[in-house]
């Protein structure tokens, strides 16, 4: 796996208030190349949290440089971040945020809400997102009336709607049961494998470890990033 | 990277400016209300004002300006003058008079149903002699039975205005119909339409000259010989656009040696007053619709601050979307303004509703200002503006981190 360089953050830190300062991150810097498959895990308390604020560009780090898709995120303007994350960054999160009120497709097209794409071609695309994740049939259907498991499949083709540079999930398993789990785990493997680049942010090791490399973070810094070899 | 190409079309910013209110409509529609009621309350008093003004000046045009009226005044000296029994015939010698007739008042006489209603429940109801052609001077017409002719003119034979036989309990003529007026027996031959130019026919029985003078010996002595008159009022025709002219004439005309002793007037002028204010809203009403209209707006402004506070990881997951602080300030905002725009709208309408019922019922033209729809529509829409903009600026600081951490 050797493609570019999709996400590279050098000597990111992050302090918070003055009395006494926070340090949440001290020193991050790691890269991530198109196509991988990445966990960051760490305890709660360990800096993970912050870490995918500054990868999502929904925080900006004290120090240091986040490029995202070849783009140094700093120095940009609110309007120049938001296009960045409207093109080339997905978020799931664990509680899913999908809007009750619209249907599946409305909920996965509005991924491309802000990315200056029209709605034809939002819902075109919409629906291809949820064919990729297996929920062709439940496209009209609310929230309301799918599973955990459908509504978390949702949100990742929210997500890849937009072919994002990197998918951020964040404890994308934590709000299901182990068998939603598994199958979550087992969709965004095939997704990677036909080509997302996705970083998962988790507390569980046993989910990291079913994933090709783990970043492992301990008081705002990277203690380890260990990729198992390819196949294993 | 071009900025621009985020940009939302009109659609999607009205479905996502709407996202708040289909997801609690129950809450839209009753936040909504306060400005509704506002809107209704100024629509319809303004509605209302220039329907009922419209119905008049309508009712003025149908009556028409150019009656004018001649009675006898006060003496210098004081007590009640009278007018020269020749002054109808003068009047009618004058230029662009078209018409002249005349009545006169028979004092201390009064009407009743029967001769047993006691003497003091007059009822307001006057006697009075007139001329044939009252009629067509005054431009109304009978309502019931048949109109003085030369024949009953001699007899005691009388016709009631609208309000007397109303008074007296009398809605038809019945052969034999019989009233009590001036201490006999009269017979009833008609009963007239309402004559709104002149109310003083609408509260009178009257007879023929020939019978004041036979049965109620109204006469005067003209060279020794009694002669029916005087009269004590004259209407006139005039000729349209002459009126001024003509009316500036007729008291030296009607009494050349005593002209301050006449009173000269235009009857529609008490028309035209009442049409000028009922055009003047009903500033109380219009005082509660403004007050409604603020109350709606603190209602509108306390919901956004609502919404905002329970739509935190909304807002945090379309920053995470992509969108921009301004964008998710116009949402709120937008959302502000169309809430309060739909109760805006339906205010006008309800208040629309209100005149047009009121007005048919009153068989006004319905006349809904321009002013007033188009400016309850626009307030509401300034006031959504005013009460959503610090709802939308606070959605719009909010940082996306904060917003999209849940408890």
């Amino acid at each position: 796996m050797s493609g570019e360089t999709v996400l590279e953050l050098a000597g990111v830190t992050k302090v918070y208030g003055e009395e006494p300062p926070v340090h949440a991150l001290r020193g991050v810097s790691l890269s991530v190349r198109r196509g991988e498959l990445v966990a960051i895990v760490g305890p709660s308390g360990s800096g993970k949290s912050t870490l995918l604020h500054v990868i999502g560009t929904l925080e900006q780090p004290s120090s240091g440089i986040v490029r995202i898709g070849g783009v140094d995120a700093a120095g940009l303007s609110d309007r120049e971040l938001s296009q960045l994350r409207a093109r080339e960054i997905g978020f799931v999160f664990q509680q899913f945020f999908l809007a009750e009120h619209a249907t599946a497709r409305e909920n996965v097209a509005d991924g491309l809400l802000y990315a200056g794409v029209s709605a034809s071609e939002r819902h075109r695309r919409a629906d291809e997102a949820l064919e990729r994740v297996g929920l062709a049939e439940r496209a009209s259907f609310k929230p309301s009336k799918l599973s955990g498991g459908e509504r978390q499949r949702v949100a990742i083709a929210r997500a890849l709607v937009g072919q994002p540079a990197i998918v951020l999930a964040d404890e994308p398993t934590g709000n299901l049961d182990s068998g939603n789990g598994a199958s979550i785990v087992e969709l965004i493997r095939e997704l990677n494998a036909s080509g997302a680049t996705i970083i998962v942010i988790t507390h569980d090791t046993s989910l990291a470890a079913q994933l090709p490399r783990q970043i492992r973070v301990l008081d705002g810094q990277v203690v380890s990033d260990l990729a198992k070899a390819e196949g294993s | 990277m071009s900025a621009d190409r985020g940009r939302l079309e009109p659609s999607d910013w009205l479905r996502v400016a709407s996202v708040g209110l289909r997801a609690r409509p129950l809450r839209a529609a009753l936040s909504a209300l306060g400005i509704a009621i506002g809107t209704a309350a100024i629509v319809g008093v303004l509605g209302l004002s220039s329907s009922s003004q419209a119905g008049l000046i309508a009712e003025i045009n149908k009556l028409g300006t150019n009656l004018l009226t001649v009675e006898a005044g006060q003496k210098l000296t004081g007590g009640p003058a009278q007018l020269p029994r020749e002054a109808p015939a003068r009047l009618t010698l004058l230029d662009d008079v078209h018409q002249v007739a005349d009545t006169a008042l028979m004092q201390e006489m009064y009407v009743y149903r029967s001769s047993i209603v006691p003497v003091g429940e007059t009822g307001g109801i006057q006697v009075r002699a007139t001329s044939l052609n009252l009629l067509s001077v005054l431009g109304t017409g009978i309502a019931r039975g048949e109109w003085l002719n030369a024949g009953t003119a001699r007899e005691p034979v009388a016709v009631l205005g609208a309000l007397a036989a109303q008074q007296l309990g009398i809605d038809q003529i019945q052969p034999g119909e019989q009233i009590w007026l001036g201490g006999q027996w009269f017979s009833l031959a008609g009963i007239l339409q309402p004559s709104p130019l002149t109310p003083e026919i609408d509260v009178s029985a009257l007879i023929g000259y020939p019978a004041a003078e036979r049965y109620l010996g109204y006469v005067s002595i003209v060279d020794g010989e009694q002669a029916a008159g005087p009269p004590s009022t004259i209407y006139i025709r005039a000729a349209t656009g002459h009126e001024a002219a003509v009316q500036s004439l007729l008291g030296q005309t009607a009494d050349p040696s005593a002209p301050y002793e006449v009173n000269v007037s235009q009857p529609s002028d008490v028309l035209t007053a009442r049409a000028a204010a009922a055009g003047a809203f009903d500033s109380l009403f219009l005082g509660l619709g403004v007050v409604a209209l603020i109350v709606g707006a603190v209602g509108v402004a306390n919901i956004m601050i609502i919404s905002v506070l329970e739509r935190r990881s909304e807002i945090g997951l379309r920053r995470a979307l992509g969108a921009t602080k301004a964008q998710i300030r116009t949402q709120f905002l937008a959302e502000s303004i169309l809430l309060a725009a739909i109760g805006g709208v339906v205010g006008v309408l309800a208040g629309a509703a209100a005149t047009a019922v009121y007005a048919s019922s009153k068989s006004w033209d319905v006349v809904i200002p321009f002013e007033a729809w188009s400016g309850g529509i626009v307030s509401a829409i300034l006031i959504g503006a005013l009460a959503g903009l610090m709802p939308a600026v606070r959605a719009s600081r909010l940082p996306p981190t904060v917003a999209l951490r849940t408890v």
